[in-house]
């Protein structure tokens, strides 16, 4: 049998787990298994460690890593719990929406039935996001040894920052 | 500022003058914004929200803002006077008495521009207009915006845009709603499905004051819901579509109205006028069913001798404070029945309607 995950080496690890009377088998190689942390390393094994790594296996059956409970966040900036905002339903700061990202993105959309804006933009936000692209350009640009093209951003950068004094 | 020398003028929103005034009162756009690197409303303490009033207070009288706006803090102001800016639209019944701490607002002397500080936002910038005029308002209310934002670094994210204290107004922070007057849609009971259409299509309905406020006279403010993914140009122009198609409606039910129970209406508003002339008390509901159905007969050219803005003036200064403003007393609810009933039977003998 070959390993699922790889589709090469022999499968030697035989995983079944049932969720609601639906049967599910994965079969992986060792190098694999080892690779999403089933079984532990070399090492580990030398010091006497249990020989499955149980979390790991919930985590790999599962998917993805159970979400945290989302009443617990905490907003660096302004101390708002999670649990608060949902109480009130108002922010505490603008630092929330980053905050709170992953359980407000459901709330958003169920709100605005959209996630991201479109719309009008503060010039100097507008400035600041053109500026940042530009960077990300003169970088890459740097990175591929485009040096003329890199010459080229850069005076693109000047132009820009020119414009932001006057 | 002397609020009294605003009194005796009609605000922008009851001038009676734009498009398709007949069933559209006023048009509103307001655009919610906060100030980067400070906290929301919620978390701000009294310095801090004074702070915020003075760099906002600051921008408006450095920045080159047509109108001019000029600048009052709303905790100093009686409670008289600010009931008296909720009736004229220029503050929130928000704003006038649940918030506390320093807190404000500017507006021009046509009462067309508003900017209220320490709100549910930091800013909330409002434009009236008479009629139906969304784009034109845009217009306005965007040169505003851009007006502040050159002295006032907003909080805005690059993925949710502006960035506002209520998830529900997030991404342009803006709602633009229309003050509509459906008397004969609602004598011919077709509102419950003209509202059940909207609310399909993300526009919600309230009554005259806003949010939790009921309909009384006819009045109901449509607005947008949603603020998030949909640029301003298009919901401005989904809104313009719905309210001509409201509009024609209304219009519709109107000629009916006067195809099939012609004597019936003139009788009704005959009554109102009536009432209204020689009435001993009467509260502020009552007055506004009447005028409604006032209102109605102008439109109709069933009554003829009063003119819309007088119309307008009556709803505007028969309300509470206004009506206090004028008797230049504070006067309890029974003593305001009887001055409102009081103001109208001498307004209307001045017309010459009795």
């Amino acid at each position: 049998m070959v390993c699922q995950c790889c589709s090469h080496r022999e499968a030697v690890v035989h995983l079944t787990d049932i969720v609601n009377f639906n049967k599910r088998e994965t079969h992986l190689c060792e190098g694999c298994a080892r690779a999403a942390g089933l079984i532990p390393s070399s090492d580990a094994e030398a010091a006497g460690e249990p020989a499955i790594n149980l979390q790991a296996l919930v985590q790999f059956i599962l998917g993805q890593p159970p979400a945290a409970d989302p009443s617990g966040l905490t907003c660096p900036d302004c101390a708002m719990k999670y649990s608060a905002f949902r109480a009130d339903g108002r922010f505490g700061c603008p630092t929330d929406y980053d905050s709170f990202r992953e359980p407000l993105l459901p709330l958003l959309e169920r709100i605005h039935r959209g996630l991201v804006h479109r719309g009008k933009t503060p010039r100097r936000a507008e400035r600041h996001f053109r500026l940042a692209a530009l960077n990300a350009e003169l970088h890459a640009a740097v990175a591929g040894e485009h040096y003329e093209q890199a010459a080229l951003v850069r005076d693109r950068i000047r132009a820009e920052e020119s414009t932001d004094e006057s | 500022m002397n609020l009294d020398l605003l009194l005796p003028q009609l605000g922008e929103w009851l001038r009676s003058t734009g498009p398709d005034v007949d069933v559209v009162i006023s048009t509103r756009i307001r655009l919610a914004r906060n100030l980067a690197g400070f906290h929301f409303i919620t978390k701000a303490d009294a310095a801090r929200k004074a702070e915020i009033e003075a760099k906002v207070k600051d921008a408006i009288a450095q920045s080159d803002i047509a109108p001019k706006l000029s600048f009052l803090s709303v905790a100093e102001l009686s409670a008289l006077d600010r009931q008296f800016l909720v009736e004229r639209q220029l503050i929130s019944r928000e704003l006038a008495t649940v918030l506390e701490g320093p807190r404000g607002v500017a507006f021009d002397e046509r009462e067309s521009v508003s900017v209220m500080v320490n709100e549910e936002d930091h800013l909330r910038v409002q434009v009236l207009r008479s009629g139906l005029a969304l784009d034109e308002s845009w217009d306005i209310i965007n040169k505003v915006d851009d007006a502040l934002e050159a002295r006032l670094a907003y909080a805005f994210h690059e993925q949710f845009g502006y960035l506002t204290a209520c998830p529900t107004n997030v991404g342009t922070g803006m709602r633009a709603s229309v003050m509509l007057h459906l008397p004969a849609l609602g004598i011919t009971k077709q509102l419950e499905k003209v509202f059940k259409a909207l609310q399909k299509i993300n526009l919600v309905v309230r009554g005259l004051y806003g949010e939790g406020s009921r309909a009384s006279g006819d009045l109901y403010q449509i607005s947008n819901q949603v603020t998030l993914g949909r640029a301003e140009s298009r919901v401005l122009t989904e809104i313009t579509d719905v309210i001509q198609m409201i509009v024609t409606y209304e219009r519709q039910a109107r000629q009916l109205l006067l195809q099939e129970r012609k004597q019936a209406e003139k009788d009704r508003i005959a009554r109102a006028v009536g009432t209204l002339g020689s009435a001993v008390m009467i509260t502020s509901d009552e007055t506004m069913e009447l005028l409604s159905a006032v209102r109605l007969g102008i439109h109709l050219n069933l009554i003829d001798d009063i003119p819309a803005p007088v119309l307008n003036q009556l709803f505007i200064q028969t309300q509470s404070a206004h009506l206090q403003k004028i008797m230049g007393t504070p006067l309890d609810p029974e003593e305001r029945n009887a001055a409102r009933a009081k103001f109208l039977r001498n307004k209307l003998r001045e017309l010459g309607t009795l």
